[in-house]
């Protein structure tokens, strides 16, 4: 019989598998990673000795209940560990696993993707020192390290104050954060936070402690170039000049979608999170009969909302299968998220999206950092008539690249919209393309 | 010089590698990409310019921290463990 495969093995993933497994269902649980946990919750390489507070903060026992959960799954599911999935295709997934290729037919599948930074490049960002946000926090998390030893953090979003407060706790030297957001966007949003005010305690107790511990926190701070020749030597915005090795920068999160698009989920533009996102209903039920979407893989609500999401999936699958469930669950579920919705509205007015970063990019940008595609080669596309996103990839190369415009490719929508004048939701999508990610020559293939 | 900088988990065992012919020493439990760092300043020079790449976004998306090792495979060097003697070499990237 076809299982049920979840990919993903996140918050929204592992939170899958064990309600299906607790309803009778043992479900394939494909994970790219070594060790389940997704990337809020990463776990350290075995033989490491930092304790969960340690690594996690206010978040560990949350981390230490998904890990426990994985590591009671693991032996009862199966679970394919550092395996990718790189095309989706007729009820079929064609996988990477540890350099082989299989492939899995599925009966019904939940998509748990997750959620990559969001990047908006400034001058400067490819060089060696600069990482997003969420790379600095899983070079400390999952390896013990800071990317430098004088770290400046910019851009905006809730990450941005709980990575520099990590870094500092940990004993790095923190030179400086940069929040391109203004506080009175803060004080605005205030009363959509409180709807969540454990969440919203948790975040004024970072900013409150980096300050209390001499950090400089910038507000509506806009990062303007990174310097450097070999690698970083300091960063510039408005009239400062601040010397440091290294960067880490984002704003805010992107859902990593490209599996739903191969699997034909429809999208449709979502202006809170100012990006296209497959489409789904308060269960997480995709466009596509059999595909359920879970987590912040079809839009960010963040790690306890994945966790709940990928249950009320789970008891979609459930339903649509013919088991019985606790009919209660699912309204219960589904409020909860409606909560957390509200609260995710307020995080916007706080972290406002920088809307002119697009007609401030200067034409020697580079964006697409693959292809080495400049600001000034796109809006020479678009001046010559061109706006929607894929041709202007298919005229200058920009998304093209072995990252597929995950880094890029938001950037460049918002360039080519600027430039053409158009809305942003207007400009298209990038098309996912199989292989979702680059695989390498020599694949051992199953006979 | 180094990039990275160890924080903590430093008693960890020793592994020996080289990096482009010359001898270098990581951690068991590193990837590859942390034993490069911490005794180097790039992984990799780009596809049409060379210059300078040390990874970017450290979860296998990025794919901007590709290295080759002796066996002619490349991997991602964020996602992929060290192992003891491994011959690691950086891809120089092209000119344009």
């Amino acid at each position: 019989m076809k299982p049920v495969v979840i990919v993903g093995a996140g918050p929204a993933g592992i939170s899958a598998a064990r309600t299906l497994l607790d309803h009778g269902v043992t479900p394939c649980l494909i994970d790219e990673n070594l060790r389940g946990g997704g990337q809020i919750y990463r776990r350290q390489p075995l033989g490491f000795q930092r304790s969960a507070r340690q690594i996690y903060g206010f978040e560990a026992s949350k981390a230490q209940a998904a890990h426990r959960t994985m590591d009671e799954l693991a032996p009862l599911i199966d679970y394919r560990p550092q395996t990718l999935v790189w095309n989706a295709e007729d009820g079929r997934l064609d996988l990477l696993d540890n350099g082989r290729a299989e492939s899995v037919d599925y009966a019904r599948i939940i998509v748990a993707t997750g959620a990559t930074d969001r990047i908006l490049p400034v001058p400067g960002w490819t060089l060696p020192g600069v990482y997003s946000l969420g790379a600095a926090q899983i070079a400390l998390k999952y390896q013990g390290c800071a990317i430098g030893e004088r770290v400046a953090f910019c851009g905006s979003g809730p990450l941005l104050y709980l990575v520099a407060y990590q870094y500092a706790k940990a004993g790095a030297k923190v030179v400086a954060v940069l929040d391109s957001a203004p506080f009175s966007a803060q004080c605005r949003a205030l009363p959509a936070l409180l709807g969540q005010p454990l969440t919203l305690a948790k975040g004024m107790y970072y900013r409150a402690w980096l300050t209390a511990h001499g950090i400089p926190v910038h507000q509506g701070a806009t990062l303007q170039k990174i310097d450097g020749e070999q690698r970083v030597s300091g960063i510039r915005w408005d009239d400062h000049v601040l010397a440091c090795d290294a960067v880490a920068f984002a704003h805010a999160l992107r859902s990593e979608t490209q599996l739903a698009d191969l699997l034909g989920c429809e999208f449709a533009w979502n202006t809170l999170n100012r990006a296209w996102l497959p489409q789904r209903d308060n269960a997480g039920r995709s466009s596509v009969n059999v595909v359920y979407l879970a987590g912040d893989g079809a839009g960010i609500m963040g790690a306890d909302a994945a966790k709940m999401a990928g249950e009320r999936a789970a008891l979609a699958v459930l339903e649509d299968s013919g088991v019985a469930i606790d009919q209660r669950r699912p309204a219960v579920l589904e409020q909860q998220l409606a909560g957390i919705q509200r609260f995710r509205h307020g995080l916007e007015t706080a972290f406002p999206f920088p809307e002119q970063w697009a007609a401030q990019a200067p034409d020697a940008l580079m964006v697409c950092r693959c292809e080495e595609v400049s600001a000034g080669e796109i809006r020479a596309v678009v001046d010559e008539g061109h706006w929607e996103l894929n041709r202007v990839k298919a005229h200058c190369r920009v998304g093209m690249g072995r990252c597929q415009g995950r880094m890029c490719g938001l950037a460049a929508a918002e360039i080519v919209a600027e430039r053409s004048g158009r809305g942003i939701e207007q400009v298209g999508r990038l098309r996912g393309q199989a292989p979702i990610k680059p695989l390498p020559f020599g694949v051992e293939v199953q006979p | 010089m180094a990039l990275f900088k160890r924080l903590a988990e430093t008693a960890r065992p020793a592994l020996s590698f080289t990096l482009d012919g010359q001898p270098a020493s990581g951690l068991l439990g590193d990837t590859l990409l942390t034993a490069m760092l911490t005794c180097a300043e790039h992984l990799r020079g780009s596809d049409f310019s060379a210059e300078h790449r040390a990874g970017f976004c450290l979860m296998g998306a990025c794919q901007d921290c590709w290295v080759r090792l002796e066996d002619g495979r490349r991997v991602r060097a964020c996602s992929t463990l060290l192992e003891e003697g491994q011959a690691i070499s950086r891809d120089p990237g092209r000119q344009p």
